[in-house]
């Protein structure tokens, strides 16, 4: 186990744990946890050693998510996104000293990244933008109605989709690394959510200003498909496994104690826990051979952004959506009331709402169209070890 | 057909036609050179497998795994090549 894996771990029981309840019930930022994941940090791990960071690869990110998804499903989604817009950042952001200065901060400041894609007007569609980078006279200004900016509001800095200019078409975007400090961000609605309450995943009229320099000269187009998509799908997929894993880790609690009371006597949620066992033996198994296929196609641009490889992070972000509510609600029938009551240790009312959030939050069926067309490209794969 | 490649206009002229008369572009093909990217003419990735189920049945050819890429379709120049790398033939220039 890594350094960073036992951090997460220590943050996960110690702080996130004992905050779960609370950050569910008054739908607010799990900060505790987050300041926990700053002290351990966590946060700019990311980070190349050049730039001050420890240099971390997405397998760690990826394990760190499963891990606090274990503890505080909100709490391990901010960590998620938030190393979404970093490693977009490390990535793709190399070349210029503005960038390269921010990523040393955050590696040194253990800054926390937001991220504001979405936009009103666009129809849910986040390749496209309506509001466009004004430059002028070397610097540029910007104003977006980001539909969605999660805990916007706690954040150190936003990463904002905007048009390459104001004559681009809708499609050719940049992606604008905006610290918070040179951002103005009005609230636009209150967050009251069925779950992942503490990600306050709320609207912003959001304004900035900077240099050209913060703009992410590659198209964004290419850094979505290369990075932000399969990273997406990956520290997702992993924290809805790690919500997964607990809601069984406490089923076969709740049966292991029923058959010491009455050994010899299988319990009836005993098979059902079988099955569960097996559903997150699958969904696991997902998870870690779709890290794998990123991690084989890293370095070669042309890989990444093959169509076979989209097609293969989409499909793990709805199977991965779909298991996890399938696992918990399995889960729930092995413990029964035990589960479905808000007051037992094999409660799993939270892990449920949690759960749902997956195939909802960037809906599935918007992916499912989009994989829709993708199929039509696609070419047989006949061998089993390719 | 089997004629059309001999009769018809070259392999560029028939990818700037096909590009012409659809959607897919927000800028007029016309005005954009063989080299120009298209997708910062608007192509969207979506439109990218319309437009190579398009060229498929156009050329009657079958794009392979390798050129399912984004970089295959960016520029008519790009598709020329792909489309020369699986057997169309681009004389007639």
């Amino acid at each position: 186990m890594s350094d960073w894996i036992a951090a997460a771990r220590a943050v996960g029981s110690d702080v996130a744990a004992r905050h779960a309840d609370d950050v569910d019930q008054q739908a607010r930022f799990p900060k505790e946890a987050m300041d926990a994941l700053k002290a351990a940090r966590l946060l700019g791990i990311l980070v190349p050693k050049d730039k001050g960071g420890p240099g971390a690869g997405i397998a760690d990110v990826v394990s760190v998510c499963h891990v606090l998804g274990q503890y505080c499903a909100a709490t391990a989604m901010i960590y998620a996104m938030h190393q979404i817009q970093v490693s977009c950042i490390v990535r793709h952001g190399g070349g210029n000293s503005w960038m390269d200065a921010f990523a040393k901060r955050l590696a040194a400041e253990q800054l926390l990244l937001a991220s504001a894609t979405s936009e009103a007007g666009i129809g849910g569609d986040v390749r496209s933008s309506i509001c466009a980078i004004e430059e002028k006279g070397g610097r540029f200004a910007l104003a977006k109605q980001a539909t969605v900016i999660s805990y916007g509001a706690d954040s150190d800095g936003i990463l904002v989709t905007a048009r390459r200019t104001a004559q681009s078409p809708a499609s050719d975007q940049v992606i604008v690394v905006v610290p918070k400090s040179s951002a103005k961000l009005e609230q636009l609605q209150d967050w009251d959510t069925l779950g992942m309450r503490g990600t306050c995943s709320i609207g912003y009229h959001l304004k900035a200003e900077g240099e050209m320099a913060q703009i992410i000269s590659k198209p964004y187009a290419d850094v979505s498909a290369q990075t932000m998509l399969p990273t997406s799908h990956l520290v997702w997929s992993s924290l809805w496994l790690g919500i997964a894993t607990d809601a069984v880790a406490r089923a076969r609690a709740f049966v292991r104690a029923e058959a010491r009371k009455k050994p010899g006597v299988l319990s009836p949620g005993a098979v059902r826990l079988a099955e569960a066992t097996s559903q997150l033996q699958l969904m696991k198994a997902n998870v870690v051979a779709a890290l794998r296929r990123y991690e084989a196609a890293l370095g070669s641009e042309d890989n990444l952004s093959a169509l076979p490889f989209a097609i293969a992070m989409n499909s793990l972000k709805t199977a991965s959506s779909q298991m996890a509510v399938q696992i918990v609600g399995q889960a729930m029938l092995v413990a029964g009331l035990a589960a479905y009551r808000n007051d037992t240790p094999y409660s799993l009312g939270r892990h449920l709402r949690d759960a749902h959030s997956a195939a909802l939050m960037v809906n599935n069926d918007r992916i499912l169209a989009n994989t829709a067309q993708l199929v039509l490209a696609l070419r047989d794969d006949p061998e089993l070890l390719a | 057909m089997p004629w059309e490649n001999i009769v018809s206009s070259s392999a560029r002229d028939r990818v700037r036609a096909l590009l012409k008369t659809t959607g897919w572009l927000q800028t007029d093909i016309d005005t954009l050179a063989n080299d120009a990217d298209l997708y910062a003419a608007g192509l969207t990735s979506h439109a990218t497998v319309t437009l190579m189920l398009s060229l498929e049945e156009a050329f009657d050819v079958e794009f392979p795994d390798t050129l399912l890429r984004r970089r295959t379709f960016s520029s008519v120049d790009a598709i020329v090549e792909a489309l020369t790398e699986i057997g169309v033939k681009t004389e007639a220039v």
